[in-house]
């Protein structure tokens, strides 16, 4: 039983991986010699070297699309994108070649590449250094998303995302690298969702980040108004756990979903659909999305916590949703 | 060399009160980030001030520069004001993006300073189409393209460099090479030890300069600025420079050994231009002494300015996404 951060259970993670399987490689913008911005890769180039562990140029798309071309001839490679705002550079590798690659070759190739990268607002890095595009990834058939909100399910989820031989965007998230936690040591699959708390009057699905502001409104929820809420973190975006939601809401009969990504056309508004097909019978209230403003992300303090789904605004909405069904 | 250029004893005056402008504006910035009133990722430019300086006195007041994530620098240097930037840094309405920006993407345009940017090397195509603006509007404007030795391995930077060449763009594209990229030297990450010698592998003209000297940055870069707007085309110009500060503010730089700090800090261009002044007689060391008072009242004032000043209210966030 160990306490660790959110950010050494990942290094655990791709420790464990490399000493397991010697195809795993990791390349990234100063992953090696310092260990990575976030951390997340210290001391590895030292146990593995630098043949396994790679310190790249600032060459997104020609490091990412080369991690893809290992990829289909033998090797299991882990790219680090330091944020997932400069992932756009290599989105025609991803979105082109790595998303597609198996179909358009009829099945002929696997492409096992794990591409970590770190999203989110709330340090006041601004417009290039604080967005959350997991739901740009969803839109794309042939990839997986994954974005885990704990130490225990960033370890897990890792591990399997690099056993996996399909292309996964495992999204950390900047302000979840202090976070402690024992770890569960469980091995998850992709693809599971998990009630992080059960209830009764609504169910919350929150991902990354935003699970943390649906349980402090779910206490407040509870403490002061006594609505029960049933929180979802569905961990994996693509593909993702409908089945789970849907079977939560079936009993709930109301559902919220609160993610960081600005809402239009996002991952929420898709969840919200889904449920709607498949339970509206059993909705008391319209399935309600709460999602980051539709706005790039400023600087200030002030306007930064104008455009993130707060607290107070999901104990807002659930009251409304409630009263009003 | 270029052909004779002259450097005015008021020209040689300026550059140092810009030099020293720029250290203290970053000193400052310095002291106010670990306060909390400076956030987020903010790069100073402590050690590579004759590179704007020298680059952008070859410019007139209406042509065009676009800069790094590292910019406030070159904002000083053409003609940014010390209030609104200060005022942006801590996030105020009065700043030069209200607020929105912050350090990382400081922009003046009225200046012609198109924009700092978070993306490494993005501001490289920017840089090209203000060129390509310029040529067709046939307004005689050149741009000045600033990035670092690190940007230079992205691909925007050798499909400009086509570019710029093909369409003989009034451009010049200047590296800041001060040997590492976050953490990475550029000796691990960079085919070329001299970025310059990329140049001609798009039939364009190069120079290296002494990224410590700001005669030598202005001179050679006047040359390039005369070449550009007379149509001769682009030049890549690389100077060769250190930053004397961590990539971040309390950045530990396992990356590079103390020793090799101390000697690169212990060359400050800063302290020899100002010896040098006294010893051409442009200044006496009582006139440096108020020329720095001057300048380090007016950042006092500055920094209070951006204090006082209110943020943006938070009703007006979404506005100034569309026109
Ligand atoms: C496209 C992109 N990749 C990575 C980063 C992270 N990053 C910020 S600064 C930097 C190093 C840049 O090095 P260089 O271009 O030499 O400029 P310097 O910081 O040395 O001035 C990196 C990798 C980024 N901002 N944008």
């Amino acid at each position: 039983m160990k306490e660790l951060t959110y950010a050494e259970a990942i290094n655990e993670a791709l420790d464990e991986e490399m000493a397991r399987d010697d195809k795993v490689i990791l390349m990234g913008e100063d992953v090696g010699l310092y260990g990575g911005v976030w951390r997340t890769s210290v001391g590895l180039q030292q146990k593995y070297g630098i043949k396994r562990v790679i310190d790249t140029p600032i060459s997104e798309n020609s490091f990412v699309g080369c991690a893809i071309g290992a990829a289909i001839t033998g090797l299991r490679p882990i790219v680090e994108i330091m944020y997932i705002d400069f992932i756009t550079l290599a989105l025609d590798q991803i979105i082109n070649q790595a998303a597609k690659l198996r179909y358009m070759f009829g099945g002929k190739v696997k492409v096992p590449i794990v591409i970590k990268t770190t999203a989110g607002a709330g340090k006041g890095n601004a417009a290039h250094h604080s967005q959350s595009l997991e739901s740009l990834f969803c839109h794309i058939p042939g990839l997986k998303v994954v974005m885990p909100s704990t130490p225990s399910d960033a370890k897990g989820l890792l591990k399997s995302a690099i056993k996996e031989d399909n292309p996964v965007i495992f999204i950390e998230h900047k302000l979840l690298y202090p976070k402690k936690e024992i770890l569960t040591e469980e091995v998850i699959p992709l693809g599971k969702a998990k009630i992080v708390r059960g209830g009764t009057d609504i169910t919350l699905v929150a991902t990354s980040n935003m699970l943390y502001k649906a349980m402090d409104a779910a206490d407040i929820l509870k403490k002061d108004f006594n609505i029960s809420c049933e929180i979802i973190d569905p961990r994996t975006l693509s593909p993702i756990d409908f089945e789970m939601i849907i079977g939560s809401v079936k009993k709930t009969n109301n559902a919220l979903i609160v993610h960081e990504s600005n809402k239009k056309a996002g991952i929420g508004t898709y969840i919200a659909s889904i449920v709607t097909e498949n339970a509206f019978d059993w909705l008391d209230s319209p399935v309600n999305v709460i999602g980051g403003l539709d706005c790039p992300i400023p600087y200030s303090y002030v306007l930064e916590d104008a455009v993130i789904p707060s607290q107070d605004k999901i104990i807002n909405k659930v009251k409304e949703i409630l009263e009003k069904g | 060399m270029p052909e004779k250029i002259n450097i005015t004893k008021d020209l040689k005056v300026d550059f140092f009160k810009q030099m020293y402008t720029i250290r203290k504006f970053e000193e400052k910035v310095k002291e106010l980030l670990p306060l909390g009133l400076i956030r987020g990722a903010t790069h100073v430019y402590i050690g590579e001030e004759a590179v704007a300086v020298g680059a952008c006195s070859a410019l007139n007041s209406d042509d065009y520069i676009v800069s790094t994530h590292r910019g406030h620098g070159h904002c000083i240097a053409k003609g940014g004001s010390l209030k609104p930037m200060m005022a942006e840094l801590l996030g105020k309405e009065t700043g030069y993006c209200k607020g929105k920006g912050g350090s990382m993407h400081i922009a003046n345009v009225d200046c012609g300073m198109l924009g700092a940017s978070g993306v490494v090397a993005s501001g490289i195509p920017i840089a090209t189409g203000a060129a390509f603006s310029s040529k067709f509007l046939e307004n005689k404007k050149v741009t000045i393209s600033f990035f670092g030795d690190g940007a230079s391995n992205n691909g925007t930077f050798h499909e400009c460099l086509n570019l710029a060449s093909i369409w003989k763009l009034p451009i010049i594209f200047i590296c800041e090479n001060n040997g590492y990229a976050i953490t990475v030297p550029a000796k691990i990450s960079t085919s070329v030890k001299d970025i310059a010698i990329r140049a001609k592998g798009y039939d364009m003209a190069s120079a290296i300069v002494n990224g410590r000297d700001v005669e030598e940055i202005y001179k050679v870069t006047s040359d390039a600025v005369r070449r550009a707007r007379d149509g001769k085309g682009p030049t890549l110009i690389e100077a060769k420079t250190y930053r004397f500060e961590g990539h971040w503010i309390g950045d530990p730089q396992v990356y590079r050994g103390k020793s090799e700090v101390e000697s690169e800090i212990s060359r400050d261009h800063l302290l020899d231009y100002e010896k040098k002044l006294v010893k051409e007689n442009i200044l006496s060391v009582s006139e440096i002494g108020s020329v720095k008072r001057k300048i380090e009242a007016e950042l006092e004032e500055a920094t209070q300015f951006a204090k006082e000043s209110p943020f943006l209210d938070a009703s007006k966030v979404a506005d100034d996404i569309f026109s």
